[in-house]
């Protein structure tokens, strides 16, 4: 098919879909006047039932845990479909002595950004149930202060510091202590994934029953996955350079 | 005006979708992919949006107070998280192509599958 054929064919097909999604669109309640019956009933009960502060993470660890499970492990798949991939067909390691020299003012601020930056994603993943954050967000800036040790200095000092297998076993970890936390429910006598220690009081770091525990563990998968899918593409990146 | 979230929306998606289809380069063919799957963040987001309503975190606010919906919200995460490790994914299967064939054009290819 050639490239003007494909063309005109999606803008019939894409003149139709817009059409039935301006349709679908309009029979929607406009902007701002939809009332969700769910969102507002864990809205009201989310503090009384999970000791929570934020409904966002209430609903990811707690109401909807399950789904959280399924992405984990949506997560974990992709992550080691991306490995197998490049690792399979990269012929042999790189040399990671070799590696650019970053300008000095370059190195200081991103050494002095790293355990801001880390501290910062571990807070982050800390406070998922109190404030704006959780596991997956504190999780992206844990994994990617490290990340910022390659931009900073060069290959050498990253590849010192990330340890491959140490990643893949954060990346596997995170997703097993997820089934264990939620096995743990089982084990205490109620449902996968229902929350078996005390809720605690509200707003107290050790509240919340399992939601931190849960936020942990994705919050070590995510770094690690983080970690992993960077160290994969940069890897690349150099193999190439060689060549 | 009140529909115009559900109007963007519906644009990303259409205009990611055509830069999927007349893609000459599998990268920008997943950064189109990219543009399609924020559409759905945004009309995600759009549905939740209760007027006047402040973030679900009662964190020095009564319940009661009238907040947005958190179901919509903790959906968009997981959207976000799914569409990151696809999007890696798919770049990885970029790299590969790359190296096996030597090209990006997805019409190349598939001459070159012939």
């Amino acid at each position: 098919m050639s490239h003007r054929v494909r063309t005109v064919l999606f803008l019939v097909g894409g003149a139709g879909l817009a059409a039935l999604l301006g349709w679908a669109f309009s029979g929607l309640p406009a902007f701002g006047e939809y009332h969700g019956v769910y969102g507002r009933l864990i809205n009201r009960e989310t503090l009384g039932q999970t000791h929570a502060l934020s409904a966002i993470a209430a609903v990811t660890f707690d109401y909807r845990g399950f789904d959280t499970l399924g992405e984990e492990f949506i997560l974990l798949a992709s992550v080691l479909g991306v490995a197998l991939l490049l690792r399979e067909a990269r012929e042999r390691d790189v040399d990671a002595s070799r590696g650019a020299e970053t300008f000095d003012p370059i190195r200081a601020t991103g050494l002095v950004a790293v355990p801001v930056v880390f501290l910062l994603g571990l807070f982050v993943i800390t406070h998922g149930y109190l404030t704006p954050g959780g596991g997956f967000q504190g999780g992206v800036v844990t994994g990617l202060a490290i990340v910022l040790v390659w931009l900073a200095t060069d290959f050498r000092s990253y590849a010192a510091l990330v340890r491959k297998p140490l990643a893949d076993l954060a990346d596997g970890l995170g997703a097993g202590a997820y089934v264990a936390v939620g096995v743990g429910g089982l084990l205490a006598g109620g449902a996968f994934l229902e929350s078996f220690i005390p809720r605690g009081t509200i707003g107290e770091l050790t509240s919340s029953g399992t939601i931190g525990l849960l936020s942990w563990a994705a919050g070590i998968e995510v770094a690690g996955a983080m970690l992993l899918l960077a160290s994969e593409f940069l890897e690349e990146l150099l193999a190439r350079r060689e060549r | 005006m009140s529909y115009l979230p559900f109007a963007l929306a519906g644009w990303l998606f259409l205009v990611g979708l055509y830069g999927v289809v007349t893609s000459r380069n599998l990268i920008h063919l997943v950064v189109c992919l990219a543009v399609v799957q924020s559409s759905t963040y945004v009309l995600l987001l759009a549905i939740g949006y209760v007027k006047g309503g402040t973030t679900p975190i009662f964190n020095g606010i009564p319940i009661g107070t009238k907040t947005v919906d958190p179901v919509v919200q903790a959906l968009t995460l997981t959207d976000v998280v799914v569409s990151v490790t696809s999007l890696a994914l798919l770049l990885a299967i970029a790299v590969e192509v790359h190296k096996r064939t030597g090209t990006l054009d997805p019409d190349e290819l598939r001459e070159q599958r012939g």
